[in-house]
């Protein structure tokens, strides 16, 4: 995508910055002992935190992945949706409660609250560590992705930029910023989305989204080949070059005026057609050719549109203002224009070429287009699709960053309000997505290159503000999760391995500096692997901290709480099982075999997502290592001491 | 170190909340695993048209969504209805003091 820099944007961009990092010195002055630190001395009121714990949840893989996912695969990405709200119900039934009221700071405490065992310690130290890890990447990955249009910059300097952002707001003061950041931005998050879908129902469907002029939508040539043999020999007004079969589909090269367009040969009633493609073509010289011409001539147009609108059962050019149903089943009717993106090589010429899939809407609204569960499904990617949504579904209750705000609000009471606020607003937002999403792929606005930017793209056709303050929002978003998560794993070293695990008795004074310092150290490993991770997709990145999060953690916390004879071996045994079989499984999956340059079809495996073998594995292990290794009979008083 | 420690918590109100949480928790994991396996052994389901034109994927999404909300705001009533029965029972146990 070729992105121009927006003045607008940028200067919203530092004014929120700049509020940010203000609110957090501000606060960060209050900040003395440890307890304030890590989480903000219990004094965060219920609605506050509430809203927070959704500005927490709604992060990069909500506003930029969820909305981009359904955008380019329809209802799939909505799968997502429905799998992040259902986590909700764990967290709150099962978890929310119970947790409270073990009154302790981070999740390792509560875990150890009975037993005060060295090996829970050490283990749920390292988990708190590997997930917040796995999911700080997809927000470093989508933080590049959001400034290559907001300032101009490479990905590599978004997620720089971020990070050092983040570094300094939680070196300068802690939890009670990134509460009263995450509140703010999440408040915004979802204002700004209602404002969205406003004015996605008002301007409703139409075949040439130029939304009256103040956008230019390209609409793609259609050429009539003469064709012999099953070659293409001529085209009028252009010179055929070269012919290339990719798969079952043939692409052509065809030139004019010195200029060389790929185009892909469709059939049409009438006869064979030619659809002209996108492509970036990469030359052997480091040179790099949008359609053929360099950069600035700026042939490389933004997409998603619809072939069809079909309302009561006849077309029509477009629909005027639509209600929110009407929406929805006016596109279930339709047919829209979807890119695909296939790679091959011409002569010493690297070539990604997205050509058009017209694809019905009773397609796109129904799951299939990416986790194959009806037409061309086997017996893995319906295991993968079960798989993903065990971990979505049992993954929230186990996010280390997420549990860090039960212990900021005084009372069971309201921790059960907090909770309850922040999936009504989520599951708001989340419904929200769906008509943001479907915009981003019928108005013309998507980026063929990263669908993470679906969403502030689609803002920014509806006026350079709602653009520059969605952008914003975004970035923030990134930002106060990236704090959250860098917090949680600076506890873990800090707080959990070096002054418990190691015993090392730190004064307050200088666990915060240990914090500190930690903190430090997790966020440059962030941006370094943000860099590194550069062009996996964010919410599928998202998918496998879910799983981690939830094979390791949340068996753990289950029998812990739910069965008496738990033992504290079993829970050191079972996150680690978790986490080792979690890990295992990605590291062979087939998305990593692709990263290796290996055939991801030879993969040990075709499990995308590990859930469904990781999770019943940590469940059986702390099951079994609990009756053959049973409590310790001191532990009845311990239990006692704890909890006063 | 321990923030807010509330374990003073009568254990019979414990009971009860942590029953009604899992009670509601089971009846949500019945209506999501539903949606997985008709997606599983059921695809074709998926696309019959139900509500104001919507097709039962988009239907039972959106649904497991609204349902979620309101299983917490049921959930809370009832906590809460819990909570101030116990506390009235221990008003009037101390006395009437408050």
């Amino acid at each position: 995508m070729i992105y121009e820099i927006s003045y607008t944007a940028l200067i919203f961009f530092f004014i929120f910055v700049g509020l940010v990092v203000g609110l957090s010195f501000y606060f960060g002055r209050k900040t003395s002992s440890s307890s304030s630190y890590y989480a903000a001395g219990g004094q965060i009121h219920w609605g506050v935190n509430g809203i927070a714990f959704a500005g927490d949840y709604l992060s990069a893989a909500s506003f930029l992945g969820i909305c981009g996912m359904i955008a380019i695969s329809g209802f799939d990405g909505f799968l997502y949706a429905i799998g992040f709200l259902g986590g909700w119900i764990v967290a709150l039934f099962l978890i929310a409660e119970p947790f409270k009221r073990l009154g302790k700071y981070t999740f390792t405490d509560a875990l150890n609250a009975k037993f005060n065992s060295r090996a829970i310690t050490l283990s749920a130290s390292v988990s708190t560590l590997i997930v917040s890890i796995f999911y700080l990447i997809p927000q470093m990955v989508g933080a590049g992705d959001l400034v290559m249009p907001l300032l101009g910059m490479p990905h590599w300097a978004g997620v720089l930029l971020v990070g050092a952002i983040v570094i300094v707001i939680v070196a300068s003061a802690g939890m009670a910023s990134t509460t009263y950041v995450q509140f703010l931005k999440g408040g915004l998050l979802i204002v700004l989305s209602v404002v969205l879908t406003f004015f996605i129902l008002k301007n409703g469907l139409t075949l040439t989204p130029d939304f009256k002029g103040s956008s230019s939508h390209y609409t793609f040539m259609e050429l009539t080949p003469q064709v012999e043999n099953d070659k293409v020999i001529a085209v009028s007004d252009w010179d055929v070059v070269v012919q290339q079969n990719v798969g079952n589909k043939t692409f052509v090269k065809l030139s004019q005026n010195g200029v060389e367009r790929w185009f892909d040969w469709t059939q049409d009633q009438s006869g064979p057609l030619l659809r002209e493609t996108l492509t970036v073509t990469q030359q052997v010289d480091g040179q790099a050719l949008y359609n053929g011409e360099p950069k600035e001539n700026r042939r490389f147009y933004q997409v998603g549109h619809m072939s069809k609108i079909v309302v009561n059962g006849e077309e029509v050019p477009q629909t005027g203002p639509v209600g929110p149903f009407e929406f929805l089943s006016t596109l279930q009717e339709s047919e829209i224009v979807r890119f695909m993106q296939v790679k091959f090589a011409d002569g010493t010429d690297q070539v990604s070429l997205y050509y058009q899939e017209p694809t019905t809407g009773e397609a796109f609204m129904l799951p299939g287009l990416k986790y194959k569960i009806g037409r061309d499904a086997n017996l893995w990617s319906k295991l993968d699709f079960i798989s993903l949504m065990l971990a979505l579904f049992l993954g929230t209750a186990a996010l280390p960053h997420i549990l860090i705000r039960y212990y900021t609000v005084k009372t069971p009471r309201d921790a059960r309000k907090s909770t309850i606020l922040a999936i009504a607003a989520i599951g708001g937002f989340y419904i929200l997505t769906l008509f943001m999403g479907l915009g981003a792929a019928v108005n013309g606005v998507l980026d063929v290159e990263s669908s993470n930017m679906a969403a502030p793209l689609l803002a920014r056709a509806f006026g350079a503000v709602l653009f520059s303050i969605i952008s914003a929002v975004a970035f923030a978003t990134v930002l106060g999760t990236v704090a959250g998560l860098i917090v949680a794993s600076s506890g873990a070293i800090a707080h959990d391995f070096i002054d418990v695990y190691l015993k090392k008795n730190l004064s307050d004074h200088r666990k915060v500096q240990v914090g500190k310092i930690a903190a430090f150290a997790v966020g440059i490993f962030a941006i370094l692997l943000g860099m590194a991770f550069k062009g996996i997709n964010v919410s599928f990145l998202v998918g496998w901290a879910f799983a981690i999060a939830a094979s390791a953690n949340l068996p753990a916390i289950l029998f812990l709480l739910f069965w008496k004879k738990t033992s504290e071996t079993g829970i050191a045994a079972s996150i680690i099982v978790g986490i080792v079989s979690s890990l295992l499984i990605i590291l062979t999956s087939p998305t990593m075999w692709d990263k290796y340059g290996l055939d991801p079809t030879n993969a040990v495996h075709q499990l995308e997502n590990p859930a469904l073998i990781s999770f019943p594995l940590a469940v059986l292990t702390v099951y079994l290592v609990s009756l053959r290794y049973p409590k310790r009979n001191n532990v009845a008083s311990i239990e006692n001491n704890t909890a006063q | 170190m321990h923030v807010n420690n509330s374990s003073t918590e009568k254990e019979s109100l414990t009971k009860r909340k942590s029953a009604l949480g899992i009670r509601l928790f089971f009846i949500y994991l019945i209506c999501y695993a539903g949606f997985v396996l008709i997606g599983v052994f059921q695809y074709e389901l998926l696309a019959v048209q139900v509500l104001g034109g919507l097709n039962l994927a988009l239907a039972y999404g959106i649904g497991l969504i609204v349902f979620a909300v309101i299983l917490g705001v049921v959930y809370n009533y009832y906590c809460t209805k819990y909570e101030d029965e116990v506390e009235a029972e221990q008003t009037n146990e101390e006395g009437g003091a408050v």
